[in-house]
């Protein structure tokens, strides 16, 4: 056997690996998620248990897959169904105690002079030298300024403009977020100044004072905000938002805007319709181009099969996102090569990505391409499993190769491959990448509110309404992706079933 | 199929390579073409689908070369591909050994260990793997912005966030790998552990050497898996520095900026390699092909 020492290796990196993860649950506790912290930390015991209790040996060896799954894909498929429950969106994307907090940062110029800045060069160091327009001066000590962390700093009176070398503007634009950062005490004068402009300074003061119910006291108007958790803004008493929102929960208000309101129901009504026909269609399509090809590559008096199978299944070998691109490109209406090839042909030049009908055919015509050679594989090897007696069989009854292929070969194909075709529907029901690398989801609807595109599926308009529309409504998105995430679980029930069937039918 | 032979036999298969042949035309042309557009000089359809002269302007700028054209104006490459390519294959190769390293012991424990809910867990990961990353790309992307807020280089726009979010893709990579150690007898394992080995040594002297043409397989598929996704990649990146290929190839047909021979030539240069890795790695796919996979 080998010297190293396993056993002693894995104790000592279990003991570096838990000491670091305590390092990290104590930072997340000092980053002010005490909840957080003591999760991971709980998370984190019974982690240390599982590995150090012998029975339980078997889950050493599964534990870091099966807690990969649960982080990386469980966890973000629960939370975005989460999601679908509040009112994360871009006008709501803080969550309360930051959207108070940044509501706390603002601040008002209180009246008062505003002071002029001159800022000096004093080595690597700066100071700041300001006049009011009566010519009284100030300045600070030589200081070095640095955006991320704010100073207070206190001026002593007297300082002449002309003592030093001058920041030019140029730098001192470059220097903005650090002097913004500064808070300046004048000797004299109660408020505190901050930068108000490029190059002066004006006492400021905050704008908001938080009451000991919560609510928020606008120092200037003497407004008095109350956080609203029904629809996650501040309000003022007359019912006036105040930006920025933060998340709340809104329980069903998503689906009920999906299913309730007429703007919202009609395009995904169309979408789903869609959805269900492009995968559909795929299906059979693929499947029918795959069967006769592999009815023809199974047939033994033909010669070069090998090389046939091999160009044939190059376009599945293609990088998806590479293959698609390229079509985009061939089926352009004004430069590409299919429209040129056509209009060499038969004089028509037609317009595939403005018109609905033809965006869906061109869609369609790519997704066969991208997907007919994974059929043709799997009914490669079903036509293979098939035993010879049976056609020898029926070659004796005098059958033609037509009632072969119809009574004999797609009679016993059918029921082995239909799991693979529903995983097969499945997969285009979400096939994100084809859509979103061809058409973008385009040409819109002109007649829906909200908008929507003739060729989104539906994860595709979920991403749209996430990612690509000003609103950025993610609670909206998410709540489709709920309802996405349904269809999938009973189409994997299904699946399930059916593959269960299949195995006994084996035995 | 064994048939009679009868006059008409011939006719079939002339009939058969012919509408092979024809076939393999239609489905070859989109490479054809975009081998001739690479060679074209210019950006636009010129006329003829077979270039009339060659000119290797596209493959330089691919290349991270700049050329001058016929008017001496000096033409600088539109995008770093190269340097997307390089950020695609960093991505693609830390993901693939995470993924190998998940998902090798997780499929040990189910192939060889005792434990409750072992046929449970295996159904599991079935239905866990009929649920795409793309319909948890919301929450994938609140997440990362989330952590961002405290780990920099883990929030959005950063090479980690894209690795840690492909890390739990493993769910099939267990069924495979499951399905070649069922192959291998547990003997030599059993006789290692009455020798004295631990389970481990076992594990790690004894079955993975014999395991590994299947190890190599995952690792490619993990790899190719990772080079070719698109939509987590779209959200978690932005800056052009940072896109992987599949994201940034894109950029390269927008309606006002519609570079269809740079495309054509940064298209083969990446997905050449790309394909040929595939057509290595599907030979011992086949398995799990026909459990339900399917590739994007």
């Amino acid at each position: 056997m080998y010297a190293i020492d396993w056993r002693r290796i894995g104790k000592t990196a279990g003991v570096v690996l838990t000491l670091l993860a305590l390092w990290l649950v104590f930072g997340i506790y000092r980053a002010g998620h005490p909840w957080l912290a003591s999760g991971g930390l709980a998370f984190l015991a019974a982690s240390a248990a599982l590995f150090s209790w012998q029975r339980a040996y078997a889950w050493r060896y599964l534990y870091p897959g099966i807690v990969a799954i649960l982080v990386f894909i469980v966890f973000p498929a629960l939370y975005t169904m989460r999601i679908g429950f509040t009112n994360y969106s871009s006008s709501n994307l803080l969550s309360f105690e930051r959207a108070t907090a940044y509501l706390m940062d603002q601040t008002c110029t209180s009246g008062g002079d505003p002071l002029k800045l001159q800022l000096l060069h004093r080595g690597q160091r700066f100071e700041l030298v300001l006049q009011n327009e009566e010519g009284g001066a100030w300045h600070s000590a030589a200081i070095a300024l640095a955006a991320d962390k704010p100073q207070t700093l206190s001026l002593t009176a007297g300082g002449d403009p002309a003592a030093g070398e001058q920041v030019p503007l140029r730098d001192l634009i470059a220097l903005q977020p650090a002097l913004r950062s500064l808070t300046l005490n004048v000797p004299g004068l109660a408020t505190p100044y901050r930068l108000n402009s490029l190059t002066s300074f004006a006492p400021a003061a905050p704008l908001y004072r938080r009451n000991t119910d919560g609510s928020l006291k606008n120092l200037q108007t003497g407004d008095v905000l109350r956080p609203n958790f029904q629809t996650g803004f501040y309000q003022t008493a007359a019912g006036a938002n105040v930006q920025p929102g933060f998340r709340v929960d809104v329980g069903w208000k998503n689906f009920v805007r999906l299913f309730g309101s007429a703007e919202l129901q009609a395009p995904l009504m169309r979408v789903f319709a869609w959805t269900v026909l492009f995968a559909g269609l795929t299906v059979l399509i693929t499947f029918c181009i795959g069967f006769a090809l592999a009815t023809v590559l199974s047939w033994e008096a033909l010669r070069m099969r090998t090389t046939y199978r091999v160009l044939l299944f190059l376009p599945y070998a293609v990088p998806g996102f590479i293959s698609i691109l390229i079509f985009r490109g061939l089926f352009n209406e004004n430069f590409g090569e299919i429209n040129m090839v056509l209009h060499a042909l038969f004089g028509i030049r037609p317009n595939w990505f403005s018109d609905p009908l033809l965006a869906k055919s061109m869609l369609l015509i790519v997704n066969s391409w991208l997907g007919y050679p994974y059929m043709m594989l799997l009914c490669l090897g079903l036509i293979k499993s098939i035993p010879s007696d049976l056609y020898e069989a029926s070659a004796i009854a005098g059958a033609t190769a037509w009632q072969n292929l119809t009574r004999i070969t797609l009679p016993l194909i059918l029921k082995p491959i239909m799991p693979l075709l529903i995983a097969s529907f499945a997969f285009n029901f979400n096939n994100f990448v084809l859509i979103s690398l061809l058409t973008d989801g385009r040409p819109d609807f002109t007649d829906s509110l909200v908008p929507a595109g003739t060729t989104d599926i539906l994860v595709s308009y979920t991403y749209r309404i996430a990612f690509q529309d000003s609103g950025q409504n993610f609670g909206l998105a998410a709540a489709i992706s709920t309802l996405i995430f349904l269809l999938v679980a009973l189409l994997s029930v299904v699946n399930l079933k059916l593959m269960r069937v299949n195995a006994q039918d084996k035995r | 199929m064994a048939m009679v032979q009868d006059k008409s036999h011939l006719g079939k298969i002339l009939a058969a390579h012919a509408g092979l042949i024809a076939f393999l035309l239609l489905t070859m042309f989109p490479f054809l073409m975009i081998v001739s557009i690479s060679l074209r000089p210019g950006n636009f359809a010129s006329g003829s689908l077979i270039p009339d002269t060659i000119s290797f302007e596209h493959w330089k700028l691919a290349l991270g070369f700049s050329y001058t054209d016929a008017s001496g104006r000096l033409i600088a490459p539109p995008f770093p591909v190269l340097h997307w390519l390089w950020n695609s294959v960093k991505i693609a190769l830390i993901t693939a050994s995470v993924v190998l390293l998940l998902s090798t012991t997780s499929a040990y424990a189910f192939a060889r260990l005792k434990f409750r809910g072992k046929e449970l867990g295996l159904s599991a990961l079935l239905l866990v793997q009929m649920f795409p990353a793309v319909l948890s790309l919301i929450a994938i992307y609140a997440i990362f912005d989330e952590i961002g807020n405290y780990v920099p280089w883990l929030g959005i726009d950063s090479h980690g966030s894209v690795i840690l979010a492909y890390a739990g893709g493993i769910a099939l990579h267990i069924w495979t790998i499951k399905g070649y150690f069922d192959t291998i007898p547990a003997e030599m394992e059993e006789a290692a552990i009455v020798d004295g080995a631990s389970h481990f040594q076992a594990f790690w002297h004894v079955l993975l050497p014999m395991a590994l043409p299947i190890l190599c397989v995952v690792f490619l598929l993990a790899f190719i898996g990772a080079i070719i996704e698109y939509p987590v990649a779209s959200i978690l990146l932005h800056q052009e520095q940072n896109l992987t290929l599949a994201v940034g190839s894109k950029l390269y047909l927008y309606e006002q900026n519609y570079l269809w021979g740079d495309f054509a030539a940064a298209a083969i240069l990446s997905g050449l390699p790309i394909t040929l890795l595939f057509v290595v790695a599907q030979r011992w796919m086949v398995n799990g092909l026909s459990s339900g996979g399917v590739k994007g």
